[in-house]
């Protein structure tokens, strides 16, 4: 046991295992508590339906905040990029190709603003991605005139329909399917891309990052413009699910997947992350409501037990921190 | 006569109004240690940062190997065979030493994924053959976050002999060393001698400069306003001047 504790690869996955081990807390109490709900399909059914959403923008979000950054923008880079698809949807009879390239330029392009307002106008990312928050939104009221878009005579029983929402084996959501397909994929880019790579550098320590030849620039630009795309990406997922598009949308994602980053041990203060904890994250995060209510209690706890998780996990991240400094 | 390795030519640089360097003129020859001297705010820094790439000149040319040219980013800088040891110790304490010294140009594949397995077979050799670190305690695993300073320079030396470079830029090598690791730095700029390489470097402590380098160039607000070989001068002489620098703002000329 000692030796195990002692192996090279705990001492170098201790945030991982940390965050693995309150998932399977947590869905033991689920378990133990809601038996009658948590023994059966349905619920994971649900969870597979809804994580995704947020999941793949935490994914993706991992990246920033791994530079220390951070982007408060995206719910409304969802916004503004899902009311484009919609339109494009409904005013070329469905062409989703057109639509969803458009789209997700648009979520670069937002991207890239945020981008360049951080790296070359110098504000701090967490003002101006207020702005661009806000400015994204108002556009998209401006444009929608407060009204919804239907897309479900032009996505619905579609092939793009069938692999962006519809169940595997009439089982599985394929967004889920789509979910693992990327956090593998990113969590690869992440550790073993020298993207990712520069991503740890920069946001370890800029000046240093500098002075070996990465460009500081290019990285955080990326990063945001990644983001952007992923943001858009999981706006067509909704979309989809939804057949909808209403002006809000997008609005309720800010705390959830900025919260999944945190509770899966990516560290604020830049440098150090893991895709792995943030998906574990999106597990636990994604989960509480549904848990919270399954077990009982009112739903006037979710929100309490949500604050709890986060503080917690962050005050043990903190601690496991500063006894390695 | 000594083979030419850089030349600067004219140099000026403003940060804003500030005129950082005024007409700097220096040329450091193959096999050849430069010490570059002056008190803080004579712009040692910045002439530094111009030779690595971090600053462009606003004027000036700059000759390498005998041909001119235009240094525009760090990249450029090392694959030319300058390789810098920072005052900042240019390292990230929270990531691993394999990772640290191919940062910048790390091993891929054409897509641009690392070749993990490479880079510590690598950083293998650079720990065990260019640093002579012994220390278990220390793999190539390792976060920066646990070494000395003396252990982080030597992971920046080792980096700049395992690339090769022809010309190793150093920035307060000695700064917040302990004596032991102060000896090792020195005795590792004096023997780049041996391999014809040459160095420049800066250090505020004039008994360190004077015993490891050839040469002594003299910055004073950003111009150079003296130059001696060791033969010339005995340390003595070169503190005197310093201090004469310090109080009256110039060098008296020998004549």
């Amino acid at each position: 046991m000692n030796n195990l504790l002692n192996s090279y690869f705990v001492k170098t996955h201790k945030l991982e295992i940390s965050i693995t081990i309150i998932a399977v807390v947590l869905f033991l109490i689920y378990f133990l508590g809601a038996p009658h709900v948590f023994t059966r399909f349905p619920i994971y059914r649900a969870f597979m339906q809804s994580m995704p959403f947020f999941g793949i923008i935490a994914i993706s979000a991992t990246f920033v905040v791994t530079l220390g950054e951070i982007d408060l923008s995206f719910p409304s880079i969802v916004g503004i990029t899902s009311l484009i698809f919609g339109i494009i949807m409904t005013s070329t009879d469905g062409n989703f190709f057109i639509a969803f390239i458009l789209a997700t330029s648009l979520g670069m392009f937002a991207g890239l603003v945020n981008g360049l307002l951080v790296t070359k106008i110098g504000i701090p990312s967490i003002v101006a991605t207020i702005g661009t928050l806000f400015f994204w939104r108002g556009l998209v009221n401006v444009i929608s005139q407060g009204s919804g878009i239907a897309i479900v005579d032009v996505a619905d029983g579609t092939w793009h329909h069938m692999i962006f929402v519809e169940k595997l084996f009439g089982k599985i959501p394929m967004q889920f399917i789509w979910f693992i397909v990327l956090t593998g994929l990113m969590q690869w880019v992440y550790r073993y891309h020298k993207f990712g790579n520069h991503i740890h550098f920069v946001g370890d320590n800029k000046a240093s990052a500098q002075m070996m030849g990465i460009n500081v620039d290019n990285v955080k630009i990326i990063a945001f413009v990644q983001l952007g795309f992923f943001s858009a990406l999981a706006g067509i997922f909704t979309m989809y699910e939804m057949l909808y598009f209403w002006p809000t949308q997008g609005e309720g994602l800010m705390l959830t997947t900025l919260a999944a980053v945190f509770v899966g041990g990516t560290s604020v203060f830049g440098g150090k992350g893991t895709i792995f904890g943030t998906f574990i994250g999106v597990l636990i995060i994604g989960s509480l409501e549904s848990g919270i209510v399954a077990l009982g209690l009112s739903g006037f706890y979710v929100k309490f037990i949500n604050g709890l998780m986060i503080t917690v996990a962050v005050t043990v991240y903190a601690l496991i921190q500063r006894r390695k400094n | 006569m000594a083979e030419e390795l850089l030349k600067l030519q004219n140099i000026y640089k403003n940060f804003g109004n500030v005129k950082v360097l005024k007409d700097v003129n220096i040329k450091i020859n193959k096999g050849e240690v430069v010490a570059l001297i002056g008190d803080n705010g004579a712009g040692k820094s910045t002439l530094i940062k111009v030779i690595t790439g971090v600053h462009s000149p606003n004027s000036g040319k700059v000759f390498f190997k005998e041909k001119e040219v235009q240094i525009k980013s760090v990249a450029q800088s090392r694959k030319m065979g300058i390789e810098a040891v920072y005052q900042e110790r240019a390292l990230c304490d929270q990531q691993e030493l394999y990772r640290n010294i191919f940062a910048g140009r790390e091993i891929t594949n054409s897509l641009g994924f690392l070749d993990i397995k490479k880079q510590r077979k690598e950083a293998e050799k650079i720990l065990r053959d260019y640093i002579g670190f012994t220390s278990k305690a220390i793999t190539v695993d390792s976060q920066v976050m646990g070494l000395s300073g003396g252990e982080k320079q030597g992971v920046a030396f080792g980096r700049s002999l395992y690339f090769n470079s022809d010309l190793i830029v150093l920035d307060e090598p000695t700064m917040g060393l302990s004596i032991q690791e102060t000896e090792k730095v020195l005795n590792f700029v004096k023997g780049l001698k041996n391999e014809n390489k040459s160095a420049i470097f800066i250090d505020h402590n004039i008994i360190h400069v004077y015993g490891a380098a050839d040469r002594f160039i003299i910055l004073d607000r950003g111009e150079v306003v003296g130059e001696f070989n060791k033969e010339d001068i005995s340390r003595e002489e070169l503190v005197q001047k310093m201090i004469q620098l310090h109080e009256s703002g110039k060098i008296k000329v020998e004549d």
